[in-house]
């Protein structure tokens, strides 16, 4: 088991989201990897809005997984906000 | 008055159903935050919930939240999010009494003071589903000027009560009629219970016509299999459309007569049948952005 500290929002069903939050693997700034159905079409805006959400949740340097299944930008909104202020509740 | 036939509930923490909510048929989408969602989702169907009211409203249809009861830790939160999102209403569970009308009142009045709203257009729906709710359903329903109406959740009170619930609906009478009198006592919608049976759609056309004919304004669903169905019993015919027309043309003949009563195909115009009459033809549609008006 893992004590790597880990949030984690959303679902791989149709249309959702799966957010996993996680320390960055690169010291003074945020990676993020993508995973996504639609990624040739829609990929930079899919990074775009976690990128939104990182800034507007500062929760420090941290990794995004995302595994899209479709989601609408406020979905994908939704599900980092939620990973997010999960992850700032968890102890460090 | 703008129509609540179907009111059909969407589980809160699935993006794909709630962006389908428009699409369904229901005048009235219930986004869910309580039963439908697991304890430990609380806080993302809270949040998915709010971006979908913001971001993706369905248009042309009301939309209510279920929030959690109020002897969770979560309804304060829950109440803010849709502050924050802007429902057109909130559909308050296990509301057994107007003590409970009254708290949820004070919450949500504080809530919109937080976030600054004014216009306190957030209309509440109270869910009663508890024989102490049947037994306090006018105190419920006359507890508070936005309370809007009244639901009936019969598989909890049924639950309760120990009763066999049934496709005939025999053990609900009491229930249903113990909300109805209440509600149009005190000036509030009525909304009937779902209908448990997801497949039998022969029954659930049974049960939807048999509430209407009680009174009912619109009857909650669990699956958009029923919206059909649903919007079916509680739309007039175009028999009972015409005869209405013919009796608002006869009364207000009247009226230019100075009469107080005339006949139409023998049968006594007066009041009650005018009410009747303007009941019906309210029932055919109306503005959306009266949406809010008893």
């Amino acid at each position: 088991m893992s004590g790597i500290k880990t949030a984690i929002a959303g679902t791989l069903e149709s249309n959702d989201i799966m957010i996993t939050v996680s320390p960055s693997r690169q010291e003074g700034k945020n990676t993020i990897a993508v995973e996504s159905i639609v990624m040739r079409q829609f990929g930079p805006a899919i990074i775009a809005a976690i990128e939104d959400s990182l800034t507007q949740f500062e929760v420090g340097f941290v990794h995004i997984d995302a595994r899209d299944r479709g989601a609408l930008e406020c979905t994908i909104k939704a599900r980092m906000e939620a990973a997010l202020l999960r992850y700032k509740e968890l102890p460090s | 008055m703008k129509r609540c036939r179907s009111m059909l509930f969407m589980p809160g923490n699935n993006p794909g159903m709630l962006a389908s909510a428009q699409s369904l048929g229901a005048d009235c989408v219930i986004f869910d935050m309580e039963d439908a969602v697991a304890q430990t989702e609380k806080d993302a169907a809270r949040i998915l919930i709010r971006h979908a009211l913001t971001y993706m409203r369905p248009q042309g249809v009301g939309v209510a939240v279920r929030i959690n009861a109020l002897d969770t830790a979560f309804w304060k939160e829950d109440i803010a999010a849709v502050v924050r999102g802007g429902a057109d209403f909130v559909l308050a569970p296990k509301t057994n009494g107007p003590d409970y009308v009254r708290e949820l009142m004070a919450g949500l009045e504080a809530a919109e003071a937080e976030h600054g709203v004014k216009d306190a257009r957030i209309v509440v729906f109270a869910l009663v589903e508890s024989a102490l709710g049947i037994e306090n359903a006018f105190a419920i329903a006359s507890a508070h000027k936005r309370l809007g109406g009244m639901l009936l959740g019969a598989e909890d009170l049924t639950a309760e009560l120990g009763a066999r619930r049934s496709a005939g609906g025999d053990e609900i009478f009491h229930a249903r009629s113990r909300i109805l009198m209440a509600c149009r006592a005190a000036g509030i919608r009525a909304i009937d219970t779902p209908f448990p049976f997801v497949t039998d759609l022969e029954a659930l056309a049974a049960d939807a016509a048999f509430a209407a004919q009680l009174g009912f304004d619109g009857k909650a669903a669990i699956s958009p299999h029923h919206i059909v169905t649903i919007n079916a019993a509680f739309s007039p015919s175009p028999e009972q459309i015409n005869w209405a027309g013919r009796v608002m043309a006869v009364a207000r003949r009247a009226a230019g007569e100075g009469k107080g009563v005339a006949s139409l195909d023998g049968m006594m115009i007066d009041l009650p049948v005018i009410k009747r009459a303007e009941r019906i033809l309210a029932m055919c549609d109306g503005p959306v952005e009266d949406f809010h008006a008893n």
